[in-house]
């Protein structure tokens, strides 16, 4: 199991750049979805942060001498691509409903 | 006080099994009458189901009726002196506790058998017969709506009555007690589409719940001083013990007495009897004046020896019986309704029964109830043949001289025997049975009940008036009538004139609504059960006419009384020295052959005296009556006016006609305090609980809901935004408290 008796000294380059890219993916990611309308961006921008945080899973593995970042990396990307599968799907239907692919569409689906 | 010896005993008396092991082998059998109208009533379940239309059930009812009453025949012989108890199935037996603490109640389905319970399962079963029979012609025109409902519910009945009447201890009578209760519930809101009997059903019921709750007090309480409630056990338990003066013991008959009043429908419980009038008549015949309401004055008889020990409890029931006699004549007198008068003279009669109880004379109650029994069924019966013939016409001024009617002659003269028994006139049966009521009352050892005779001798005079008052005005005098408003009445019966030999031709000087009404006379389901019950109601007076002639032989009732617990704890039967029992002040009058002696009324010996002022009353009462409703019926009209006309005795029309308000008084006293309490705590339920508690918590989620409701705009970026922004809040907090850790 994860073991945290061992750990590489603060400041390993591959951990601190892995820990850089994946804040920078999660920011990207997050700004993405929150300033775009079309669903299909929207969806990619929770893919990158979906990224993002994977890829801090392994550089903390790494920090910690561990493989268990990695397994859930590789499981992270199965879900992910059968949710995607799913979502772009649906993306789809909502698509053929009105013949666009603003998420503002979608509005009254609000209970108010 | 709990006697642990008595309660063993009981115990063991339960494991010996039948008392008498060389009991007659017919008494196997006895379950039948049991078990045959549950059969019946069962069956009328399924033809229900099978959506019979035919008179499938009454032919049941009818048939499985009569074998019951084949089997109390066939008992009749075989019962000897000593009670036997059958046992049908084990049903409740508890113990628990152990040495001192020891206790145990056991109560199975047993049958106890002795000549109390076969005399009166005799007339139950019999008359029970005989009024199916004559129901299945009456409610012929409900053949596939209620007839069924009809005849399930007579059966039932009978289940119940034999029940409480057989039943070896008083859990299976309080089981019948309250099956009769809902038969008659049932059938009294036979009519359940009119708002009257569905009223009269839910007051009987609710009446009676106050009586029944005495009742399941005395239960417990029986339990509690005696150790157990099987008669047999009870009996011995009794007779070993001295009278506890425990007030538990003491309550003991009160409470029975309660019961007794509400079921049998005497003061302050008559109320619910003439309501109970809305069921159908053959109802009124079999429940409401044969035989459920005569269970109070069974109950007593049962349980007497718990009564001879507490006078004062005697001298109660004597006294409600004489007041409620008195009562409910003086109202009768003044109803215009034919089965109501028979339910007012039938309170009255019971009155009789009760102060005979109270005087200790069970065998004159007893036997009253046996005389009763046929001649007020037999009444009702005929009530019900001219209210079936003439629309549900049941006005006594608008009916008059049916005995000139074709078709009503049979029914008529039977009336009249049935008013002639009624008023107890001499040598008459009824005449027997009162004037041992009545003799009793007059020589009973408590001096507080004697005025009590007199009452009853005057009740007998008001008795026989208003029996006539019905009989000249209804069955004598010009043919007049006009029929009913029961619409099925003339449609369902227009049809029954072609195929009807009896048809009645042109109704004589009919001045009805409909012009063309005629009369529908009674075919021989009804004809039948009417000549056999008068003849039953003749042949009742049978053991006091053998008695007459023959001076040494015992009354044939008042051997099968005797024979019983109705009898236990009375002087000269009792089973040991009783100092204490012997001390009763009213035992004595249980025997009036022997208390008579030595007590003069008038100068003369009792029965003399009962006889001649008992004869007179019934006479003199016919006679008015023979003036004022049949010689000269203006004079009774002149009368009511100047009675009406002077107000010092205006109350007395107006009271006696509007029932001496006792209904309204009830509604005023206990009926309103009950309606405001309820409408009180309704209106708290509603508005406390309802609105407050239930729809506020209700009203709860969904205020709070409204409340976040503007944060969900449906932007999906808006539901973005506000999920970072907790995480970063969340997050802001976490390292917060990390770095103020780490200083």
């Amino acid at each position: 199991m994860i073991s945290i008796d061992q750990q590489l000294p603060p400041g390993d380059p591959l951990v601190v750049l892995g820990l850089l890219a994946s804040a920078i993916l999660f920011a990207v990611g997050i700004v993405g979805f929150l300033s775009r309308r079309n669903m299909i961006t929207m969806f990619l921008c929770t893919e990158l942060m979906f990224q993002g945080a994977g890829l801090a899973m392994i550089s903390y593995g790494r920090q910690h001498m561990d493989l268990s970042g990695q397994v859930f990396v590789i499981f992270i990307l199965t879900v992910a691509a059968a949710e995607a599968a799913l979502a772009l799907g649906l993306v789809v239907l909502l698509y053929r409903r009105k013949e666009t692919l603003s998420a503002e569409a979608w509005k009254e689906l609000a209970e108010s | 006080m709990i006697v642990a010896p008595a309660m063993l005993s009981s115990i063991l008396a339960l494991a010996e099994g039948p008392l008498d092991a060389h009991a007659a082998p017919e008494l196997r059998w006895a379950g039948l009458a049991l078990l045959l109208p549950l059969v019946s009533g069962v069956l009328c379940l399924l033809c229900d189901w099978m959506k019979i239309r035919s008179k499938l059930p009454a032919v049941l009812t009818i048939a499985a009726l009569g074998g019951a009453f084949a089997t109390i025949l066939r008992l009749q012989g075989a019962v000897g002196e000593t009670p036997v108890v059958v046992n049908l199935f084990d049903w409740i037996s508890w113990t628990w506790g152990d040495g001192s603490r020891f206790h145990g109640i056991s109560a199975n389905v047993d049958l106890y058998i002795d000549r109390l319970t076969i005399f009166w399962m005799l007339f139950v079963t019999g008359l029970g017969t005989l009024i199916a029979l004559y129901g299945s012609e009456y409610m012929e025109s409900d053949v596939g709506k209620g007839y069924t409902r009809f005849f399930g519910g007579v059966s039932i009945f009978l289940f119940a009555m034999a029940c409480l009447v057989m039943g070896g201890n008083l859990v299976m009578l309080y089981l019948g007690w309250e099956g009769v209760g809902l038969a008659s519930y049932l059938l009294i809101g036979y009519y359940f589409t009119k708002p009257e009997a569905v009223a009269a059903a839910k007051k009987a019921f609710i009446v009676n719940r106050v009586g029944d709750l005495g009742l399941a007090l005395a239960l417990f309480l029986i339990w509690q001083c005696y150790g157990t409630v099987e008669y047999a056990a009870l009996w011995k338990a009794i007779d070993g013990a001295p009278a506890s003066s425990e007030w538990t013991a003491q309550a003991i008959p009160w409470l029975l007495m309660l019961g007794a009043f509400g079921k049998s429908a005497q003061l302050p419980l008559y109320v619910w009897l003439p309501d109970a009038m809305e069921g159908p008549t053959p109802v009124s015949a079999l429940i409401h004046a044969a035989t459920m309401v005569t269970a109070g004055v069974f109950l007593i008889a049962r349980m007497f020896p718990l009564f001879v020990v507490n006078p004062d409890a005697m001298a109660a029931v004597a006294w409600v019986g004489g007041l409620t006699a008195l009562l409910a004549a003086t109202i009768g007198m003044a109803q215009y309704d034919m089965k109501r008068i028979w339910a007012y003279s039938t309170i009255s009669q019971l009155g009789y029964m009760f102060l005979g109880l109270g005087v200790g004379t069970s065998f004159g109650a007893s036997y009253h109830v046996f005389t009763h029994a046929f001649f007020k069924a037999l009444l009702f019966l005929t009530a019900g043949a001219v209210m079936h013939g003439f629309a549900g016409q049941l006005d006594i001024r608008k009916l008059s001289g049916l005995s000139k009617v074709p078709g009503f002659r049979l029914v008529s003269w039977l009336a009249v025997l049935g008013c002639f028994w009624l008023a107890a006139f001499p040598f008459t049966a009824a005449f027997f049975s009162k004037d041992e009521i009545l003799v009793s009352a007059f020589t009973a050892r408590d001096e507080r009940v004697h005025v009590l005779g007199w009452i009853g001798l005057v009740v007998a005079a008001l008795t026989a008036y208003y029996t006539f008052r019905v009989g000249f005005r209804v069955f004598f005098g010009p043919v007049k009538y006009e029929p009913g408003d029961e619409h099925h009445g003339h449609d369902d019966h227009g049809h029954d004139h072609a195929r009807d030999a009896h048809g009645s031709p042109a109704a004589h000087g009919g001045r009805g609504h409909h012009g063309e009404f005629h009369p529908h006379a009674p075919r021989w389901a009804i004809r039948v059960p009417l000549v056999l019950i008068a003849v039953g109601a003749i042949l009742a007076g049978w053991p006091s006419y053998r008695t007459m002639l023959n001076h040494d032989e015992r009354n044939w009732v008042k051997t099968q009384v005797k024979q019983s617990s109705a009898y236990q704890g009375a002087p000269a039967e009792s089973h040991g020295s009783h100092d204490d029992h012997a001390a009763a002040p009213n035992v004595a009058g249980a025997d009036p052959a022997h208390a008579g002696h030595g007590h003069l009324v008038l100068g003369m010996d009792a029965h003399t005296a009962v006889g001649r002022l008992g004869s007179l009353a019934c006479i003199a009462g016919i006679l008015v009556s023979l003036y004022l409703h049949l010689v000269n019926r203006g004079a009774a009209d002149a009368l009511r006016r100047t009675l009406m006309g002077s107000v010092a005795t205006r109350w007395i029309v107006v009271g006696a006609e509007r029932k001496w308000m006792v209904d309204e008084f009830y509604d005023w006293v206990i009926r309103l305090p009950l309606r405001v309490i309820a409408n009180i705590l309704a209106a708290i339920d509603d508005l406390l609980l309802d609105a407050g508690i239930v729809n506020g918590l209700g009203a709860l989620p969904a205020a709070v809901g409204r409340l976040f409701r503007p944060l969900y705009g449906g932007v999906v970026q808006g539901y973005a935004v506000t999920m970072a922004g907790g995480v970063a809040l969340v997050a802001a907090w976490v390292i917060w408290i990390w770095l103020r850790g780490a200083n």
